[in-house]
């Protein structure tokens, strides 16, 4: 039940209706489309696709294995380098990434190779027995990962691979972090979050403890205390609030809470859904949330943005999705009040024009407002204040309120490592976030190995 | 427009574009059929002696390419499996309602002068231009003593070539085996044997692929297979050698050539008369897109050939003979060198791994430190102008193979002061 908007009506739509509008937003490739996809490759030595890729899938390889159809060896190809590959190929911004790069994104060359739904195709076709990696012989080593999102599965997997033993405590119900609770619904269909971490656990080493928060009722000094290192996956649990008198009315909440909601929910009509709904953001998650609210019978859905389309960062591609779904967008405005009726609840919002003085937004005074029934607020997410509240978490050096780590995704405190979204470098993304994961258990393994060696 | 009428050894056709022997002349409604589409003339699917031969279920299998085009084709079919007298029947009935289209019977037989003396007054009293003799087919016949059997003796080919001009006025197209070392020598057999023409390749030896469940290759027929005859695009390389060979063979030149192997479309044709062969025979194109293809290939070579100014096919036909030469006369000062044109480069990187891998290292990879990307630049001191750069890049006219003057005359391998045995030294 979401408190914030429980006086708001249910759609009319049936269930099964609404889930007609959250399936797959790419449908996957038929094999004679794979295959014909597949021979568009140019299969690029020193390839853009692979450098530009965060965790360097050797894209040519896998796509050539595809089109010899050796789909298997194309699954291992890309797994190697992303064990979250089936979920990346479904969420990552391809249309920056490795699409971008293909020499065939290109006026003469038509289209890039569809990079994404080519690995979705090899992922989604492999008939691999069992889990097709193994463990290397055990190091007797135990890691802690916080965090069962794509940083912490990436890392325990690895570390398991690596032959240490893993605990992952994660805080909520499910593992995969965003992939289940925060991904557009028609991105990740069909479980499937919960079935890559099925089979990402598969590998064997690895224990997820859920109900786990640190802050809570887990603490950084006692995971220091009993393990041999700790890899800290925390995301970012707290939505950016706008500083407006009324940010606690009825009718406001923040995107992705309602976005977990709406990808948790059994029944889709049994979620309130806003005649008219403002979102406020520039971001994927505020495309994400205008989007699927409108495909849940909101009418009138308004994209409120304070810069201009060219400064959003959500992609091209995506806004192109809000357009295609009849997403208002109104630019170069900010929100400058909450109104609310007399019961307290938002109507609607003002908003006032902004313009750039020099390289500075600033307001112009002149003010309109937006009619809604709910504002869901995408303007970015921040680390929960409490996570690193106790005495030991407090020592982390932080840029902003990103942890700081090195190039091996290393904290400040020996021992303890960060990576994903949590951490300062990069762009929060899934994929950036698994690669976090593989390297630093990487670091992880072999800074237990010199210490052992040193001993 | 360019004239595309053809008098090949004196069969006369509105074009140089014919139906090989072969299932789609195996009868008259495909013939008929062919000529309403606007091919020039077809020959007739190879009769023999009654009772016709047997077939079996499954005949074909194919090579594919990247996007499943077929780039070879494999057949076990035998010559026609009808009778005798059906065949004559319609060939007189179809020659009769086409009279301005060539048509020339392909026979075989074994290698008795009476089985020929017999059949060639029946085949001349259907009208028809000519007969080819199937020297070449390659499957199921020779183990009977024929096709590529009689093709791959010298002796044989002249033997029956001779018979064939005894027994009948028909101008005769000995068609031949590319499954032979020197396909000169059955070339100069037949014209020792009094052969009014040449017709080549027939198909080659082939198995294409293989079910590795079942461990069989194609085509299944049961549980078995048996090598084919491969033609399609994949043979066309080899049939223009073998053409070029025989055109440029001095005991040879000026017999005419019917050009046949992996003609699809009007450059194909044309590759093969500027190599001297005096018509073409199709085949495999047709099969696999059915007759209508005759039309744009003819007119394809109208155009081509009035953009050359070439108002006949005579005007070019041969004309690529005298440039097919021996290694041994190239010009050893000649030099040519890679170019890329970086404004139409896609950075693949496929010129520089191919380059440095298997051949020269003449290319560089300059990368830019500040953006990652990658620049791809012709070594010009160590390239040798193989051309493999060029052949491996996926842009058309990406890279170019440039001559540079060396300002050297021109000088062959028999004139080289660094050919060891100068001695044997001969002269251009």
């Amino acid at each position: 039940m979401i408190e914030a908007l429980k006086y708001i009506p249910q759609p009319k739509a049936t269930n099964d209706e609404l889930a007609g509008h959250f399936t797959d937003l790419a449908p996957p490739l038929t094999p004679r489309q794979a295959a014909i996809e597949s021979s568009r490759c140019l299969y690029c030595y020193d390839a853009p696709c692979t450098r530009i890729c965060p965790t360097g899938i050797d894209v040519a390889s896998f796509i050539r294995n595809i089109h010899d159809r050796n789909v298997n060896g194309a699954a291992v190809t890309i797994l190697q380098q992303n064990i979250l590959g089936g979920s990346c190929a479904r969420v990552c911004p391809t249309e920056i990434l490795c699409e971008d790069a293909c020499v065939r994104n290109h006026d003469d060359e038509g289209q890039p190779v569809k990079i994404g739904l080519l690995q979705r195709y090899a992922l989604d076709n492999c008939t691999l027995e069992g889990h097709p990696f193994q463990r290397a012989p055990s190091t007797g080593k135990k890691v802690a990962v916080v965090g069962a999102g794509p940083a912490g599965l990436s890392c325990a997997h690895r570390l398991a691979m690596l032959g240490n033993d893993v605990v992952i405590y994660e805080a909520l119900e499910k593992s995969g972090g965003l992939n289940e609770y925060g991904i557009a619904k028609y991105k990740l269909t069909d479980n499937f979050a919960q079935k890559e971490v099925d089979f990402l656990l598969g590998i064997g080493g690895i224990e997820v403890r859920h109900g786990q928060k640190l802050g809570d009722n887990l603490h950084l000094k006692d995971l220091k205390a009993q393990y041999d290192a700790v890899f800290l996956g925390l995301g970012l649990g707290a939505s950016r609030a706008l500083g407006l008198t009324g940010e606690d009315a009825p009718g406001l909440m923040a995107a992705v809470d309602y976005i977990s909601e709406l990808r948790q929910a059994d029944d889709l009509s049994k979620l309130p859904v806003p005649r008219r709904a403002i979102v406020i953001g520039a971001g994927n998650t505020a495309i994400d949330m205008a989007v699927q609210i409108q495909r849940l019978g909101a009418e009138e859905v308004t994209l409120v943005y304070r810069r201009g389309v060219e400064d959003m960062s959500a992609t091209h591609h995506e806004q192109e999705i809000a357009k295609a779904n009849y997403v208002r967008m109104v630019t170069w405005a900010q929100p400058q009040q909450v109104l609310v009726d007399e019961a307290g609840r938002v109507r609607g919002m003002r908003f006032e024009r902004t313009m750039l003085d020099g390289t500075r937004l600033v307001g112009t005074g002149v003010t309109f407002e937006v009619t809604a029934d709910a504002v869901f607020k995408a303007i970015g997410q921040s680390m929960q204040a409490s996570t690193l509240a106790d005495p030991l978490a407090t020592m982390l050096k932080r840029d902003g309120d990103k942890i700081h780590v090195d190039a091996g995704f290393r904290t400040v405190l020996p021992g303890i490592y960060a990576g994903g979204d949590c951490v300062a470098p990069g762009q929060d993304l899934t994929v950036q976030a698994v690669e976090h994961g593989k390297l630093a258990a990487h670091a992880i393994h072999t800074d237990i190995q010199s210490k052992v060696r040193a001993a | 427009m360019a004239d595309l009428s053809v008098n090949f050894c004196g069969i006369k056709a509105p074009n140089p574009f014919w139906l090989a022997s072969a299932p789609p002349t195996d009868k008259a409604y495909n013939v008929i059929r062919a000529f309403e589409a606007g091919w020039g003339g077809v020959v007739w699917k190879t009769l023999g002696e009654d009772p016709p031969a047997v077939n079996v279920s499954s005949r074909y299998s194919a090579t594919y390419g990247k996007n499943r085009e077929v780039i070879g084709f494999n057949n076990i079919e035998l010559i026609t499996d009808r009778s005798l007298e059906l065949n004559l029947q319609e060939i007189t009935e179809v020659k009769k309602a086409w009279p301005d289209r060539a048509i020339v019977v392909s026979l075989m037989l074994p290698c008795e002068e009476h089985y020929w003396a017999d059949i060639l007054p029946k085949v001349e009293a259907t009208g028809a231009d000519g007969i080819e003799l199937n020297f070449g087919c390659p499957h199921g016949m020779p183990e009977r003593g024929m096709g590529s059997a009689v093709g791959q003796v010298p002796e044989y080919v002249e033997l029956v070539t001779s018979w064939c001009k005894k027994h009948s006025k028909l101008p005769v197209i000995v068609k031949l085996t590319p499954n032979i070392t020197d396909i000169r020598k059955p070339a100069r057999a037949a014209k020792a044997g009094g052969a009014d023409a040449v017709s080549l390749i027939n198909t080659i030896n082939s198995i294409t692929s293989l079910d590795l469940d079942r461990m069989v290759a194609f085509p299944i027929v049961g549980g078995a297979s048996t090598h084919g005859g491969y033609c399609g695009p994949a043979v066309k390389p080899i049939a223009l050698n073998m053409v070029a060979e025989i055109a440029r063979d001095p005991e040879t030149r000026g017999l005419p050539i019917s050009g046949i192997g992996g003609i699809g479309n009007w450059k194909d044709a044309a590759e093969f008369i500027a190599l001297g062969a005096g018509c073409v025979q199709v085949c495999t194109a047709a099969m696999l897109h059915g007759f209508r293809i005759v039309q744009e290939m003819k007119d394809g070579l109208e155009r081509w050939m009035d953009s050359k100014g070439y108002k006949t096919l005579d005007d070019f036909m041969g004309k690529a003979v005298p440039n097919t030469t021996d290694w041994k006369y190239l010009d050893m000062n000649y030099k040519s060198i890679a170019q890329i044109d970086q404004d139409n480069c896609i950075k693949c990187g496929r010129c520089y791994v191919a380059c440095e891998d298997t051949s020269h290292q003449s290319i560089f990879q300059l990368v830019d430190e500040a953006s990652g990307d990658r620049t791809y630049e012709v070594n010009k001191e160590e390239c040798v102008g193989c051309n493999l750069c060029e052949i491996t890049c996926p842009v058309q006219g990406c890279i170019t193979m440039v001559a540079v003057p060396t300002g050297k005359p021109y000088m062959n391998w028999t004139q080289d002061p660094r050919n060891p045995r100068a001695e044997l030294k001969e002269t251009a």
